[in-house]
């Protein structure tokens, strides 16, 4: 058993993902993720595995890397490139009982799954009265040179839709426990895993195989007291290090970790912008109906009173995500331009 | 009893407001809280209801009619005798009328206008939102100054500050929550001695009070009041010089061995613009009242910077001079300008101006625009730039014309013709008949 594996500290094939923590016992987010999948398929035989690439091979981005060998190709299952077979058989599996766990090897694909997600799996539930308890994972997110077809954020697409809880985390303990709880969720949901992350961040990451974050709870990474900055995914840890630049200006910016975009924590967001009275919302999805809009458009209707500035917004333009370096830099929001804006928004 | 009803303010920002529907007709039985009128002001159009029950007793200000705020508009009569009533009937009873509220007045009264209020809140408004908390009016203080954000209303109305007292901070001098927090943090508590600012003496070391020379403080005056007064926008053109350049180059000797001067770029420009400005005259046009004044001349302003400050000394009959007369008077004028020499009316009735910078390495500007002139050209630093030539890249002499222009009087059409006008004829003018070659 694979128990053996971690306690000689192997990592690799037929290894549990804790053996690849560092020796500090810290975890990539995609380490994190792989922990919490690994724990949740070994809690419950009813979850199972199915994507392109995902078992031999060990998954696009080696999330899965090794769980064949521990849990076969039955639980582990490579499918053919066809995003609508995959999810039409995870759905079909969840009404028999399963709990599939699908991957798209990027976010932008499942697009070609679209119609058995939105017009079967969000509806399904609402149609029969039956749950269908499944989650659909993808890397999405630019920053990485990987052009429009590999660096979208497809997360407003089915936030929009009614029937999915809509999961963008941005630190591996979340992604951890996210993915747990979206796993042991009786709904559909979307899990996208922002591939800029993947390696970049690690931290100390739960041991304990119960370790749950609650869906649909936003947390304030940053205490402030001048604006909020509400963000999630990538752009959290961008908005972060804008606060530390503002800081050094005097500017106390608070920052709003949303993690789950639907259903939206807006009581997290509301607490935040009454005692600051400025938001700015930074997100990566594109600007126009993007998750910053449907945000911006709560704290106009419910926090008005407590504003002192027009809510504002950063985010990339209705163009597709550019392959040139620097056009996706100038595309993307970056630290100063986050800086930039909350420095006009305190200064309005 | 009879109550006034007053026109209404439905923002800070908000003065007058237009009377579009009578909702009920005199003699018209009116409930509280029924619409009364129809209003319309430059911000919302809206439904106003009735203050009080009673019946219309007369309406002083007709549909279509413009008023400012707190102008009375209507009254309405509730049938019961008041106090008021017994100052009608008894006429030379001296203290009678004292017990009247200030919102009423006695129904004997309905014949002539009543006066009209000053709009300063003791005439009862007809009010708005029943929810809206009473807000106090900011003093001015900037141009941003009467935006008052949600958070500083509510701060406002809740601790009853009154926002005439707190300076805006935020740009424009906006009120911001901060402003209200250090506010409410320095008010004093309450039946303690209010306290004094305390002004520190100037650093003698580190700082210099020097007193604002009166030309400092009319073109302080002049300045603001431009852009007050000027819906201002601003347009530019990038003109090649290189003829006027290499011409300038081959007759500057000659020009000042003959006049005794430098041939500078200004009289090239002040001659394409003057001819540039017949062309169209709304360019060289008074916004007056109602009126366009069209001029069919050309004074022609040449802003000139001296010791202390700035002077627009002014070249009549501009349009009528070649570019020697004009090289002539503007050195004249700039000269006599510098020494304190002109006279009162050297410095009134230009209908253009031209600022020039270029001197001191400006390469573009956005002048203020000299009342009531509607538009004022700025010829700036002339470089040597690379451009693309006929598919080339060459070096050039190349300047910026940049102008602002009143968009009450022009739009960015016709200042752009003109200014292309300008660029075409510095372009392809040959100038050396005008030096006499």
């Amino acid at each position: 058993m694979a128990k053996a594996a971690v306690d000689a500290g192997a990592a690799g094939h037929g290894a549990e993902p804790r053996g690849k923590r560092t020796p500090q016992g810290e975890a990539t987010y995609l380490v994190a993720i792989a922990e919490g999948l690994w724990e949740e398929m070994e809690r419950d035989p009813s979850v199972y595995c199915l994507g392109e690439d995902i078992g031999v091979y060990g998954g696009a981005f080696k999330v899965t890397e090794g769980f064949i060998e521990r849990f076969g190709s039955e639980r582990i299952m490579d499918t053919p490139i066809c995003e609508e077979t995959i999810m039409g058989m995870s759905v079909g599996s969840a009404m028999a009982g399963m709990r599939p766990v699908a991957e798209v090897q990027y976010a932008d694909f499942i697009a070609n799954g679209f119609d058995e997600l939105i017009n079967v799996a969000g509806k399904y539930h609402y149609r029969t009265g039956v749950p269908l308890p499944m989650v659909v994972r993808g890397p999405s997110g630019g920053g990485v040179r990987a052009s429009n077809f590999h660096s979208q954020n497809p997360e407003p697409w089915f936030a929009h839709s009614p029937g999915f809880k809509v999961m963008c985390p941005a630190f591996p303990s979340d992604a951890k426990g996210l993915l747990k709880s979206a796993i042991r969720d009786d709904n559909p949901c979307i899990f996208f895993e922002h591939k800029w992350i993947y390696r970049r961040i690690k931290e100390a990451v739960p041991d304990d195989p119960d370790f749950l974050v609650p869906i649909g709870k936003a947390k304030v990474r940053r205490e402030g007291t001048d604006c909020t900055i509400i963000s999630y995914g990538a752009m959290v840890h961008l908005a972060l290090e804008a606060a530390e630049d503002l800081a050094a200006d005097g500017i106390s910016a608070e920052v709003v970790d949303l993690r789950t975009v639907t259903p939206l924590d807006a009581e997290t967001v509301m607490t935040s912008v009454a005692k600051t009275s400025r938001a700015l919302i930074v997100y990566e999805s594109h600007r126009f109906l993007g998750i910053g809009a449907e945000v911006a458009a709560q704290i106009a209707e419910d926090a008005f009173e407590h504003l002192d500035a027009p809510v504002m917004r950063l985010a990339p333009p209705n163009v597709p995500v550019p392959f040139s370096p620097p056009l996706e830099d100038a595309f993307l929001p970056q630290v100063p331009d986050i800086a930039a804006a909350a420095r006009s928004l305190v200064g309005w | 009893m009879t109550t006034s009803i007053t026109m209404p303010q439905l923002g800070e920002t908000v003065l007058e407001g237009t009377i579009i529907r009578w909702l009920k007709q005199v003699g018209d039985t009116v409930a509280a809280d029924e619409p009364l009128f129809e209003i319309s002001t430059d911000k919302v159009d809206t439904e106003i209801p009735s203050p009080a029950a009673g019946t219309l007793s007369a309406i002083l200000v007709p549909e279509g009619e413009t008023v400012s705020v707190g102008t009375e508009l209507a009254t309405i009569d509730d049938g019961a005798r008041g106090a008021g009533d017994t100052a009608s009937d008894a006429g030379a009873t001296s203290d009678a009328g004292t017990t009247a509220a200030v919102t009423t007045t006695p129904p004997g009264a309905d014949g002539s206008k009543p006066p009209t209020t000053d709009g300063t809140g003791t005439t009862r408004s007809a009010g708005t939102a029943p929810r809206r908390v009473p807000v106090s009016t900011p003093a001015r203080g900037g141009p941003r100054s009467s935006i008052l954000s949600p958070i500083v209303r509510k701060m406002a109305a809740e601790h009853g500050v009154n926002l005439g007292k707190v300076t805006g901070s935020g740009a424009g001098g906006r009120i911001t929550k901060g402003d209200i927090e250090a506010y409410l943090a320095s008010e004093p508590p309450a039946a303690t001695a209010p306290k004094l600012r305390v002004v520190s003496p100037a650093d003698g070391a580190r700082e210099e009070i020097v007193p604002v020379s009166h030309i400092r403080k009319r073109i302080a005056e002049h300045m603001h009041e431009s852009v007050q007064t000027s819906a201002r926008a601003w347009s530019m053109v990038d003109v090649d010089l290189e003829n006027v350049a290499l011409l300038r180059e081959r007759e500057k000797q000659a020009f000042r061995d003959r006049e005794g001067a430098a041939l500078t770029y200004m009289p090239f420009v002040a001659r394409a613009v003057c001819e540039a400005l017949l062309e169209y005259p709304q360019v060289n046009a008074e916004l007056r009242g109602d009126d366009l004044v069209l001029h069919r001349y050309v004074n022609l302003g040449i802003a000139v910077a001296y010791a202390e400050g700035l002077i627009v000394p002014v070249i009549a009959d501009a349009d009528s001079m070649n570019l020697v007369g004009l090289a002539r008077a503007i050195g004249d004028i700039a000269s006599r300008a510098r020494a304190k020499q002109l006279s009162p009316d050297e410095v009134h009735g230009a209908t253009f101006t031209i600022t020039n910078p270029g001197p001191f390495g400006s390469i573009m500007s956005v002048p203020i625009i000299n009342q009531p002139n509607t538009a004022i050209l700025s010829l700036d630093a002339v470089e040597k730039r690379p451009v693309v030539v006929d598919d080339a890249i060459a070096i050039r002499h190349r300047v910026y014309l940049s102008m602002s222009w009143d968009h009450r009087v022009i739009d960015g059409a016709l200042a752009s013709r003109f200014l292309a006008r300008v660029k075409a004829s510095l372009e392809t003018w040959d100038f050396a008949e005008d030096l006499g070659r």
